[in-house]
């Protein structure tokens, strides 16, 4: 079961203010925040381009930002990486696992190194997931390695989960699955980051949304705020459309 | 473009196409993805034509400067008949006139090949399965381009990247006042040499999934024909009369090239033989293509375990998992090469014991245990630079890992960066560390095998582990250069080239000082020769790769990951 009472904090499982992320010439994010507080699911969108893996890498303490500050459960993710990784799991955008370990190999290298496999859980999402673990992981669809990586983070006792466009590749059936097992990590108390295309997804599961464009955030609030500042506008997509029309490039 | 042209005009539904659409189907694109490939690679290929062009041009400023009175000749004709030399050359054509066209024919010819052979080998991988392991080439194979396109367009940038190596490094043959028939063969065998490993990789390419184990592959068969000829050079060398290569020489397509005699007694005819091999491996290559679907090897995938074994719970378990097999096969090939090379100091023994009692003279300036000593130091050398290549490419892994995203997914779990680059060094540094002394233990067995008894292993085991140091100092350059600018890694392999030159060829050439000591290898005592040795360069060098490596993981604390 989800443990977040070990660690209750006060600090919000994320908090971003004003991160600059330069990278040569081009500025990747541009005085970004961001806060996720406990027990939300917190939907990250933007387009192609716009930052999110940025964002996610800096959180993640694989990139130096260049000013602002980031902040996982108070800590520096940068210099205290490797503590606040205890606390959360991750599902890259796009996965490459290790050819030549199979799909349960690698799930079960991954938990082990967060701190342990729940068998029993485990199990339950191959499962739901209907993932054969036994093939070697360069046969896998992109969809399945997807699966491998949702199913090792889903696997491990974490309080915080940050995922990258993770339905990616995914069939609506499997999409379904995803959500649905969202909803229950999130009647457990985890907290969520979830950057993705697919609005809709967002619309069912998250209770607040960040738009993010060109390094900056540009809507930020609940679902119902962010409605409510666009009076007229029905859904979310149409929003985030409205976000870019126009736009030169 | 003629060939997407010709693709819609085959596209008519009448019979009398029908054959045409095949031939233009199966080809369609050549000519487009030629032109692609050589703007893509015109920096690499460029590279490759200067540094070879340069050596060409050293080689023969250097080797005619030095050799040329008549006695300096012969001295260098005399040490040109000792076991180790004929090992590192050839089978000693002209030895009786040794001008720079005999020297460079006996003495280059044989690590040209291997140079551009490597350059052919690494090329033809890069173009064909690294591409298609990647996914790129399935972009290009969605195109209106025909199965073998992809293949033949790969083959002809390398021999268009050879042929423009050979037009330069003929220049500077002539140049250096060679007869400019005679050095138009020799860049023709060494192109021709060069494109029989380059169509090795185009089988090889077919037979494996992974563009690192078909370069890999091609290598190691490189390497093999390297050891056929020098094996059957030393027979030859060891019968009474002495001759020039012995049957096994011909069976490496190296020892056809040496055999063309250059610049002595001129014979074209072997040069046909390496046109006949690269015919019938491009012939196997394309039958191998026709019968696998794209993206896979010949080798099919078994359905493995579904839960991890006990022992997967770390970085450095992964990482050995992704190298056990190519440390393996590294580790097969070291023992066999040096237990066989062993099986080679009683002839050596022998063989200078009779030039001894011949001629006195020769007494004076060697004693029989130091050809030993002078023949397991060579073979430590070639053992030491190889295990360096080993360990550096071993270490290109750790880019593959970032560049592919396996490191940052790691590194998202409770992996400090320092433990994840220390399991990525462990394997290479410990592999390279292990290979130097099965090195050291499988020449002794050898030596054993065929009754030679002294020097006993003890001696063996010293004289390799003295090269670990310096093997060190390579793989921490490559290391120090992951950590702060892996764009800047293949540097490494330049300083293993360096190696190569200045410890084979170094003394002949008169390089300044400083010029050897830029090679690790150089301060490397030979232990297995009388004398007494110096061994505070092997305590600097040691110091030098621990500083190196500490450099190493100060530069990966700090950087982006991926790098920007």
């Amino acid at each position: 079961m989800m443990t977040t009472a070990r660690f209750a904090t006060q600090s919000h499982p994320i908090e971003i203010r004003g991160l600059v992320k330069r990278f040569g010439s081009t500025t990747a994010l541009n005085g970004l925040d961001l806060t996720v507080g406990h027990g939300e699911v917190a939907g990250f969108l933007g387009p192609n381009g716009a930052g999110k893996s940025t964002t996610i890498r800096v959180l993640l303490g694989l990139l130096r930002p260049d000013g602002g500050q980031a902040r996982l459960f108070g800590g520096d993710p940068w210099r205290d990486a490797v503590t606040l990784h205890r606390r959360l799991a991750y599902v890259p955008g796009d996965v490459s696992l290790w050819p030549n370990l199979t799909g349960g190999e690698a799930i079960d290298l991954l938990a082990r190194l967060r701190g342990g496999v729940d068998l029993a859980r485990k199990r339950d999402l191959l499962d739901r997931f209907d993932l054969d673990p036994s093939k070697k992981a360069r046969t896998y669809s992109k969809g399945n390695r997807q699966k491998v990586a949702l199913v090792a983070a889903f696997a491990s006792d974490v309080d915080l989960f940050i995922l990258d466009e993770p339905t990616s590749g995914l069939d609506p059936l499997m999409e379904a699955v995803f959500t649905d097992y969202l909803r229950d990590l999130k009647a457990q108390g985890a907290s969520v980051l979830l950057s993705s295309h697919i609005l809709s997804e967002v619309e069912k599961v998250c209770d607040t949304v960040t738009i993010i464009r060109k390094g900056v955030a540009v809507e930020h609030g609940t679902l119902d705020e962010v409605h409510a500042a666009h009076p007229g506008v029905a859904t979310l997509e149409e929003i985030f459309l409205g976000q870019y029309a126009g736009e030169p490039e | 473009m003629s060939g997407t042209s010709s693709a819609r005009v085959s596209l008519a539904p009448t019979s009398s196409s029908g054959a045409s659409l095949t031939r233009a189907s199966s080809l369609t694109g050549t000519a487009a993805l030629l032109r692609f490939n050589l703007r893509r690679d015109r920096i690499r290929i460029g590279v490759w034509t200067l540094s070879i062009g340069v050596m060409y041009l050293y080689c023969v400023v250097a080797l005619g400067g030095m050799f040329g009175t008549a006695e300096a000749q012969q001295q260098r004709a005399a040490l040109m008949s000792t076991p180790a030399s004929v090992l590192l050359a050839g089978p000693g054509y002209g030895l009786d006139h040794y001008t720079l066209g005999p020297i460079m024919a006996n003495e280059l010819l044989l690590w040209f090949i291997v140079a551009v052979g490597i350059m052919s080998i690494l090329q033809v991988v890069r173009l064909t399965r690294a591409e298609e392991e990647s996914g790129r080439s399935e972009l290009i194979r969605a195109g209106a381009v025909g199965r073998h396109a992809p293949s033949v367009a790969a083959a002809l940038t390398v021999v268009v990247a050879n042929v423009i190596i050979a037009v330069v490094s003929c220049a500077a043959l002539v140049g250096g006042g060679l007869a400019a028939g005679e050095s138009l063969a020799y860049v023709a065998a060494v192109a021709l040499g060069s494109l029989v490993f380059g169509a090795v990789a185009l089988v090889t390419a077919q037979v494996t999934e992974h563009g690192r184990g078909a370069s890999g592959m091609a290598i190691a068969a490189l390497m093999v024909a390297v050891a056929v000829r020098g094996a059957g050079d030393v027979e030859g060398l060891s019968r009474t009369p002495s001759q020039h290569g012995s049957p096994l020489s011909w069976f490496s397509p190296i020892g056809w090239m040496q055999q063309t005699r250059l610049y002595v007694d001129l014979r074209v005819w072997p040069l046909a033989l390496p046109v006949a091999l690269i015919a019938v491996l491009v012939g196997v290559s394309a039958l191998l293509a026709g019968r696998r679907d794209f993206g896979a090897g010949l080798i099919a995938v078994k359905p493995g375990r579904a839960d991890a074994g006990q022992c997967l719970r770390s970085p450095l378990a992964v990482t050995w998992r992704q190298q056990r097999s190519m440390t393996l096969w590294w580790a097969f090939g070291f023992a066999l090469m040096f237990a066989a090379s062993g099986t080679y100091i009683d002839s050596i023994g022998s063989m200078m014991r009779d030039m001894i009692a011949q001629n006195p003279a020769v007494g004076n300036i060697f004693n029989a245990h130091d050809i030993t000593g002078s023949f397991v130091g060579v073979l430590l050398l070639l053992g030491a630079v190889t295990a360096a290549a080993y360990g550096m490419s071993a270490l290109g892994r750790a880019r593959a890992e970032e560049s592919a995203g396996r490191a940052e997914y790691l590194l998202a779990t409770p992996i400090s960066r320092a433990r994840w680059l220390a399991a990525q060094m462990a394997v290479p540094v410990t592999g390279a560390a292990a290979l130097m002394v099965l090195a050291g233990v499988t020449t002794w067995a050898g030596a054993v095998s065929s009754g030679v008894t002294d020097p006993g292993l003890g001696d063996y085991l010293l004289a390799s582990l003295t090269w670990l140091p310096a093997v060190a100092v390579v793989l921490g350059c490559v290391a120090a250069l992951y950590g702060w600018a892996p764009r800047l890694m293949p540097v490494g392999w330049a300083f293993v080239a360096w190696g190569v030159f200045a410890g084979i060829f170094g003394q002949a050439m008169n390089l300044p000082g400083w010029a050897l000591g830029m090679s690790p290898f150089h301060w490397v005592p030979n232990t297995m020769m009388t004398g007494a040795h110096h061994y505070w360069p092997v305590a600097w060098l040691t110091v030098i790769a621990v500083a190196l490596f500490v450099a190493a993981f100060v530069g990966f604390r700090r950087r982006n990951i991926p790098v920007a």
